[in-house]
């Protein structure tokens, strides 16, 4: 116990902004910047590509697919080896390992969001569509004020523990030597060498706290949308629910 | 680059024997793993099914950790941090028979088993209540009637979300790479770095990787459709 709290008071700097003023910023910051431009980026284009996965037209419908299926199907280590070789090529000039790692994120986080707003734009009504549409509005003025917010807002709790997520694949930029906080970590434990469980408990427990407290959030969040969403009446939830309980019994 | 030549990499006898000893290696470690994950699974869900605060917090405090710490972190905890803690007689006899594959494994299936519990237990969750009541009343008893009765229709509602799971589970098993197992992914950077091949390197894994992945997604769809019960009544 006494040689984990040594091993935080001598380090704590380094894991939460890596040698900053000295250095790049690493640490903890550093994971947490990334995560957050990660999400942030990816937002809007995971939008685009939940509608061109639901557009009448084949021709936005199948590369759109394409994306999402490639992204569930490689492994995230895979496209940061891909972008750290292919970005380089595309614009001429060598990026660093922050950037390989933002460019990465986005697209991973793109279409896995786009996998929930697809799921948050499909899950509302039809009526809302057609209502949209009888009132005068475009298909697109119909996406823009009517679905898209309602959709937008039912799945914030999925996109908060997406957010989870990609805080917990900053890990892999370790992989390709970006200060982060597993980075810093092993560096802690490069210059101990006699302390490796302390070192990666040490970690662990970090990353426990940040993804825990987002993940509790994330759950009162959803209680909230839940009961919002259903007009705020318990009791009209539990008699929506009572007869198709019984209705599918054999 | 040099000219595209993906046959320069599949015919050099050297580089497809490192290709497929790390296929083989990703297919062991992602199948030793699921097992492992699988069977902690059930027995993670049907604890937390039984009526004790106690166990039902140990399982909550489980499924916790194991979701809320980075994959590659658990793996380096078990493959640097606690692999130090074990005896030394077991330290050098795991270290002669690939200790980063080993660890791969025991990492990637505690923390898979928190993910295919949690989908069993929505499985359970959606199984109606007087189920277990029927159950008991004719007899069963608490393990039967999980095992005969329950078990299998929680596992018949949770197959698409196991599947998604699984695909995860083979995608991770490419972290073993970090604490350097000669897996797939290890495989292919190591030619990279011998022949400057990066594309024809990485595009063979990818296909690989992308193949088995759509693999366990299609069989996963034709589980779901044999299994499912909807129509038997029908018929």
């Amino acid at each position: 116990m006494n040689d984990l709290i040594q091993i935080v008071s001598d380090n704590w700097l380094l894991l939460l902004v890596g040698q900053y003023p000295n250095g790049p910023l690493g640490g903890l910051a550093c994971t947490l910047i990334l995560s957050v431009l990660g999400i942030a980026l990816a937002f809007p284009l995971s939008v685009l590509i939940a509608l061109a996965r639901i557009s009448r037209f084949a021709l936005l419908r199948w590369p759109a697919a394409a994306l999402v299926y490639a992204a569930r199907g490689i492994p995230l280590l895979l496209i940061i080896l891909w972008v750290y070789f292919l970005v380089p090529m595309l614009i001429g000039s060598n990026i660093s390992g922050f950037t390989t790692m933002v460019v990465t994120l986005v697209i991973y986080e793109a279409a896995f969001l786009a996998e929930i707003v697809r799921a948050g734009i499909e899950a509302l009504p039809k009526g809302q569509m057609e209502a949209a549409r009888a009132l005068g509005l475009s298909y697109p003025g119909a996406m823009l004020y009517v679905i898209l917010p309602q959709a937008l807002y039912n799945m914030l709790p999925s996109m908060l523990s997406q957010f989870v997520s990609t805080i917990k694949e900053t890990t892999l930029g370790y992989v390709i030597n970006v200060h982060e906080l597993t980075f810093a970590a092993s560096q802690v434990n490069n210059q101990l060498l006699t302390k490796p469980f302390h070192v990666y408990f040490i970690l662990a427990v970090i990353y426990f706290i940040v993804c825990w407290s987002l993940t509790e959030v994330t759950e009162r969040l959803e209680r909230r949308i839940t009961t919002r969403r259903q007009g705020g009446g318990r009791a009209q939830v539990r008699s929506a629910q009572a007869p198709s309980l019984s209705g599918a019994r054999p | 680059m040099k000219d595209f030549n993906l046959l320069a990499l599949l015919l050099n006898p050297e580089f497809s024997a490192m290709l497929l000893s790390g296929l083989k290696v990703t297919l062991l470690v992602a199948l030793g793993s699921w097992t492992l994950a699988m069977l902690l699974a059930v027995i993670l869900v049907a604890v937390r099914l039984m009526p004790n605060r106690t166990a039902q917090r140990v399982v909550e405090a489980y499924v916790s950790y194991h979701r809320n710490i980075p994959t590659l972190v658990q793996m380096m905890l078990w493959y640097f941090g606690i692999a130090s803690l074990l005896p030394d007689a077991l330290q050098a006899w795991l270290a002669e028979n690939q200790a980063e594959a080993v660890f791969a494994v025991v990492a990637l299936g505690l923390c898979q088993a928190a993910y295919f519990s949690e989908d069993l237990r929505s499985g359970f969750r959606a199984v109606a209540p007087g189920q277990t009541e029927a159950a008991r009343a004719l007899g069963h008893s608490y393990v039967g009637a999980m095992r005969h009765v329950l078990m299998p229709q929680a596992v018949r509602n949770a197959i698409p979300a196991l599947v998604n799971h699984s695909v995860s589970l083979f995608k991770n098993s490419s972290l073993a790479m970090a604490i350097g197992a000669a897996e797939l992914t290890h495989a292919v950077k190591e030619m990279e770095t011998r022949t400057f091949r990066a594309f024809e390197a990485y595009l063979i894994a990818t296909v690989i990787y992308l193949l088995i992945s759509l693999l366990i997604m299609a069989v996963g769809h034709w589980v779901e459709r044999r299994s499912d019960l909807s129509s038997v009544g029908a018929r």
